[in-house]
């Protein structure tokens, strides 16, 4: 709604005269140079065990002992020539490469696990399980960043998925509770889902109000509904209405044997694996059909859309619902695999959380999953670290996603730019 | 359609008394120099200008039917989850009276403990005990004022202030501090504590105005994305031994001094505090900054229209900065009524859900600061009621909430409202001309 018009550097990109964003370069440098210090100089000079096995495990791999001294100052040299490499770019005025961000998280988290593991009192974890552990608390937010690309590709910003994912959790907990079957209980969540977004489309669509103002208050009135119900209904017959029944995970023999890799591919729950298709299915739906095609029309210019014939409003209602169905499952991965049952305000910010991934992922699905996917990691190395008794207070860990955020959407971290006309309801003139 | 034109004339205030125009620049009735092209390519690509003149005008009415309609809807959740009526309700066909009168004393003793517990204790004895929930009503409306002052001063700026949860943190943060660890004479030591909290709460509200002028970020999103950093950068404090409370295990501060807290209007038999009034005075200063300052008038322009604002010689990134800063600050003062006035020692939930709460306040009240406050005053009275509605009656406090929201859905959407009680405008009823008439309306 406002940043692509009060940001007109960002749309230019490279057209003369180059406007030169030096947000990315320069937070590039600072972070190089905190490893610098941080890491390297800081080194604990001791070295972090990853144990890759367990001891039941099928096929055993030893454990990867790395000093922290040497690898910090690897990182810390690779690290400058990334952020150096960036500043070379902007002077040119050249756009910075869409792997440079990436890469320069990647290896800077590197960095960041072997110092932290090292300067732990028992510097030991079961990486396996660090990684298997993220990706569990990374499957809803990867739901909901989903429904978030749905909804804001075709232009209706989604600042509900929050509420999207707890009424799907809710949906999900009692239906599977009275009915003992899953199979309802995930429809139930997608039905539950849905019809937050269509109060969303409905309200933001035909009466035109502003959709953040719905998201915010779609929000609170789940919340408060969902509350309501769970203090007046399930609390004291919790047997009869919040014991729903869970997924079990699915073992592909062999492949789930793979060190880190196997339990995160190849032994899942069915959401698990359909959160794969889910990106998949979205990813391929938007950039590689003709459906995606006049999705991303109507999110950037709806008036062109809206000249070839595409019905704008039509369209965004449909994906705004389509979205609802997405975050459902997510919200019902809440209640039929992570937990037991359902609890007041159970999603507590996940939504949030899913809503910074699709900013980070840039509005992309395969950028939300990893995005998603670092955010799951510091969510979970922010417990274990807790127990390991490491020198980063936990809050840091679980503050992350957001500071991320704030940082990509300040062009602080490269280019994040929303669908033009995300937020601006179409009139027909 | 042309929205620098309309400006002066969409506040009956401004309309006595033009504001003076801003130094060094044209006044705001030249900014619509404009060409009508440009205006009416700017229109579309500007919802916040409609949004504002939908929320500035809309009609007192439409308020008072969302209230009543929201009301009902709480009240068919009350009577389908309590237990006499889904009892009364098996054996329907067979005495249908049951069941209405199960439905009525359910919702009458919902409603009326709310009320008792909001305004009027009928059943107390004594007069005091009688008025206390008047007095709780007004202490729970205090940093929902503030708040919602805060929201209500962005939106008139065109900006979404969904940071009021963060801004009351900082801002309690720091008057906590102040509070609980320095040593100063009664009158000082208050005065302090809330310079703090101001001071905060304008540092994270000026984060997002600097982001969003400078950098141009989103400051939904960046608000959104404060208020979880503040949370955890309180429970952070909180473990470290500038805040904690010695000997405590717990995310605890410890109590402030008696002189850093809001003395009691009342004496100690009430709750209600000093803070009040600062609510109040913010809400005269937030009335005369927007109607009668310079500053204000800049405000308003860039709120209705920042192209033809900058045309006009305004300075629109200090705009944004200004309005997110004094926005802060307004929040930061809320922190410290619940601080310095109910709370007295920092906790992980020092805000409670005003934050969230303060953004549906200044919706209700049409972002007007004399609205706001009317609209704090019926929340903090629904959050008192909701409260002594729960003990008394078991009905969870949620549906607070639940009623909160509706009421917000409903004013967000007039036509729904007027569709329901088939008010006639006089309005097509194709959406077009729904639109139209609704600017039209604006500009009379």
């Amino acid at each position: 709604m406002s940043t692509a018009t009060t940001t007109p550097s960002s749309r230019t990109g490279s057209i003369a005269p180059a406007i030169r964003n030096w947000g990315a370069p320069v937070t590039l440098a600072v972070l190089a140079l905190v490893a610098l210090v941080g890491f390297a100089i800081g080194s604990p000079h001791a070295s972090a065990r990853f144990r890759i096995s367990a001891d039941a495990d099928a096929l055993q791999v030893p454990d990867v002992v790395l000093g922290t001294t040497l690898v910090g100052w690897i990182t810390a040299v690779v690290l400058l020539a990334l952020a150096a490499y960036s500043f070379a770019l902007t002077t040119r005025a050249q756009p910075a490469p869409r792997w440079l961000v990436p890469a320069f998280a990647a290896v800077w988290v590197i960095a960041f696990l072997v110092w932290v593991i090292g300067s732990a009192n028992n510097p030991n974890v079961y990486f396996s399980g660090l990684i298997a552990g993220s990706f569990t608390l990374a499957i809803p937010l990867i739901f909901g960043s989903l429904s978030g690309v749905l909804c804001e590709r075709s232009g209706v910003i989604n600042i509900a998925i929050e509420g999207q994912l707890l009424a799907g959790a809710f949906g999900a907990a009692i239906v599977g509770s009275i009915t003992h079957s899953l199979l309802a209980g995930v429809l139930a969540a997608i039905v539950a889902s849905v019809v937050v977004s269509m109060v969303l489309a409905v309200f933001s669509i035909k009466y035109m109000v502003n959709q953040v103002i719905v998201g915010v208050v779609l929000n609170v009135l789940v919340a408060g509904l969902t509350s309501f119900l769970f203090s007046t209904v399930m609390k004291d017959n919790s047997s009869l209405f919040n014991s729903p029944p869970s997924f079990h995970n699915i073992r592909i023999p062999g492949l789930a044997d793979i060190p880190v890799f196997g339990p995160i591919l190849f032994d899942q729950t069915i959401l698990g694996y359909g959160m794969y298709l889910a990106v998949f299915l979205v990813w391929f739906g938007l950039f590689k059909t003709r459906w995606g095609l006049r999705v991303r029309a109507v999110g950037e210019h709806p008036k062109a859309a809206d000249t070839v014939g595409i019905k704008v409003n039509t369209m965004r209602f449909w994906n705004v619902t389509l979205a609802g169905v997405v975050a459902g499952v997510g919200g019902a991965f809440f209640t039929l695999v992570t937990s037991s049952s359902f609890n007041k305000e159970m999603t507590a910010g996940q939504g949030f959380i899913a809503l910074a991934a699709l900013i980070f992922g840039r509005w992309n699905p395969i950028g939300a999953f990893f995005a998603a996917l670092l955010f799951g990691f510091s969510l979970n190395l922010s417990f274990v670290l807790t127990i390991l008794g490491t020198p980063v207070p936990s809050q840091f860990m679980q503050m992350l996603p957001y500071v991320v955020t704030v940082f990509a959407v300040a062009g602080l971290a490269g280019k994040s730019r929303p669908p033009a006309s995300n937020g601006i309801p179409y009139v027909k003139e | 359609m042309s929205d620098p034109a309309n400006l002066p004339d969409r506040d009956p205030a401004s309309t006595q008394t033009p504001p003076p125009p801003p130094a060094g620049s044209t006044p705001g009735g030249a900014a619509a120099g404009n060409t009508p092209a440009q205006l009416a390519e700017a229109s579309p690509q500007d919802p916040q200008a409609s949004l504002m003149r939908r929320i500035t005008t809309g009609n007192g009415l439409v308020s008072v039917l969302a209230i009543v309609l929201s009301l009902l809807v709480g009240a068919i959740l009350i009577a389908a989850t309590d237990e006499r009526v889904t009892s009364a309700a098996s054996y329907f066909f067979s005495r249908p009276t049951d069941m209405l009168s199960a439905i009525w004393a359910s919702v009458s003793e919902a409603y009326g403990a709310l009320f008792r517990s909001a305004f009027f204790n009928t059943q107390a004895d004594g007069f005091a005990n009688a008025i206390y929930p008047l007095t709780e009503t007004l202490t729970v409306a205090t940093p929902l004022i503030l708040a919602g002052l805060g929201v209500a001063l962005a939106f008139r700026v065109g900006l979404f202030n969904i940071g009021g949860q963060g801004q009351i943190i900082l801002g309690a943060m720091l008057a906590g501090w102040v509070g609980f660890t320095l040593n100063l004479p009664a009158g000082l030591h208050l005065l302090l504590a809330v310079v703090a909290g101001i001071i905060g709460g304008a540092i994270w509200g000026g984060i997002a105005g600097v982001l969003k002028a400078k950098r141009g970020a989103h400051e939904v999103i960046v608000t959104i994305m404060l208020n979880y950093i503040a949370v955890y950068l309180l429970l952070y404090v909180l473990t470290t031994p500038g805040f904690q409370r010695p000997g405590s295990n717990n995310p605890i501060s410890p109590e402030i001094h008696e002189s850093a807290a809001y003395p009691l209007i009342f004496g100690s038999g009430f709750r209600l505090h000093l803070g009040f009034i600062v609510a109040l005075l913010a809400v005269a200063f937030v009335w005369w900054l927007l109607n009668r300052s310079t500053t204000g008038f800049e405000l308003r322009a860039v709120g209705a229209n920042p192209q033809a604002a900058r045309t006009a010689g305004i300075n629109v990134s200090r705009a944004y900065i200004t309005a997110m800063v004094i926005a802060g600050a307004l929040a930061g003062l809320a922190g410290t009524a619940q601080i310095s006035g109910t709370e007295r020692s920092l906790s992980g939930d020092i805000a409670a859900s005003f934050g969230f709460d303060a953004i549906t306040v200044a919706l209700l009240g049409r972002s007007n600061p004399i609205g706001t406050m009317f609209a704090g005053l019926l929340f903090g009275a629904l959050r008192a009621g909701g409260v002594g509605m729960q003990s008394n009656t078991g009905i969870p406090i949620d549906i607070v909430l639940v009623v909160q929201s509706f009421i917000v859905l409903f004013i967000a959407a007039p036509p729904l409202v007027r569709s329901i009680f088939r008010i006639h405008t006089g309005q097509k009823k194709s959406r077009k001309s729904t639109a139209r008439t609704a600017k039209a309306g604006g500009a009379a």
